[in-house]
């Protein structure tokens, strides 16, 4: 998709609903593609970590989403999209250990109430724009320079 | 201290990625919740968990873990182990429960760090 060696880049993945065959991938992926291109490990393992969460949400919550990336020498920006039931009340959602996760999927160990904060906690942006019945979308930001 | 040595010591069955046991282990963590895994292990851990699902290889590879511990007999999905394959993520399988298993690896040196 996108020359190994360059210095910016930029794709997007689909992401299924319940399709736990495929939850992951996305993030592994653009994982493998900071690493291709040189990017900083600590910031590839915050990146990865922020990624999965978000990717996982849509897996566990959502019909669908796609995860948008822009891979730059100062950022990396990562956007998750979906079409999902959205968050009611965005600050409860954010405080660790709150969740609306049913017990099957808590019993895979999802659920924990820890994805939002442990975005957070990786992430030096986090923007969540979140309508009930229509979806959320996360901006997500980690800087590579420092400013 | 290397998987393989892990292995031996604590009679573990081996169940994916057997040419990836030369990797060497650095620490363990114990949880079943997969966001907690996230937050809290250092890369080059092993895993204990009863979590058998195949979304425990997408969090080791991402976490660069060194292995994936399967305490008190449980069997790994079919579509675990052909992931843990495929990325050369090592899952042992043992009949003790995670609370042995993490006294032993405590007593053979391994730390959370």
């Amino acid at each position: 998709m996108q020359d190994k060696s360059a210095k910016t880049a930029e794709g997007v993945f689909f992401i299924t609903g319940k399709d736990f065959a495929n939850a992951g991938v996305a993030s592994c992926e653009l994982k493998s593609i900071l690493e291709k291109m040189g990017v900083d490990r600590g910031i590839v393992r915050r990146a990865s970590i922020a990624a999965f969460e978000a990717e996982m949400n849509v897996v566990i919550y959502t019909p669908a989403g796609m995860m948008r990336y822009k891979i730059t020498p100062d950022y990396i920006k990562i956007v998750v999209e979906d079409v999902g039931p959205g968050i009611e009340n965005i600050d409860l959602a954010m405080t660790e250990g709150y969740s609306t996760a049913s017990d099957d999927i808590r019993s895979m160990g999802f659920g924990s109430g820890m994805g939002l904060p442990n975005i957070k906690r990786n992430t030096d942006e986090l923007n969540i724009l979140s309508i009930p019945g229509i979806g959320t979308t996360l901006e997500i930001v980690i800087n590579i320079k420092k400013e | 201290m290397k998987l393989q040595e892990l292995v031996d010591s604590l009679s573990l069955v081996v169940k994916t990625a057997s040419a990836h046991l030369t990797k060497e282990v650095t620490g363990g963590y114990v949880s079943d919740l997969l966001s907690d895994v996230i937050a809290n292990i250092k890369e080059g851990s092993v895993w204990i968990t009863l979590q058998t699902h195949q979304n425990i290889v997408a969090v080791a590879t991402l976490k660069e873990l060194s292995g994936i511990i399967l305490v008190n007999n449980r069997t790994p999905d079919a579509d675990t182990l052909k992931k843990a394959d495929g990325e050369g993520i090592p899952i042992l399988v043992s009949s003790l429960s995670a609370f042995e298993i993490a006294g032993l690896l405590y007593n053979l040196g391994l730390r959370c760090r």
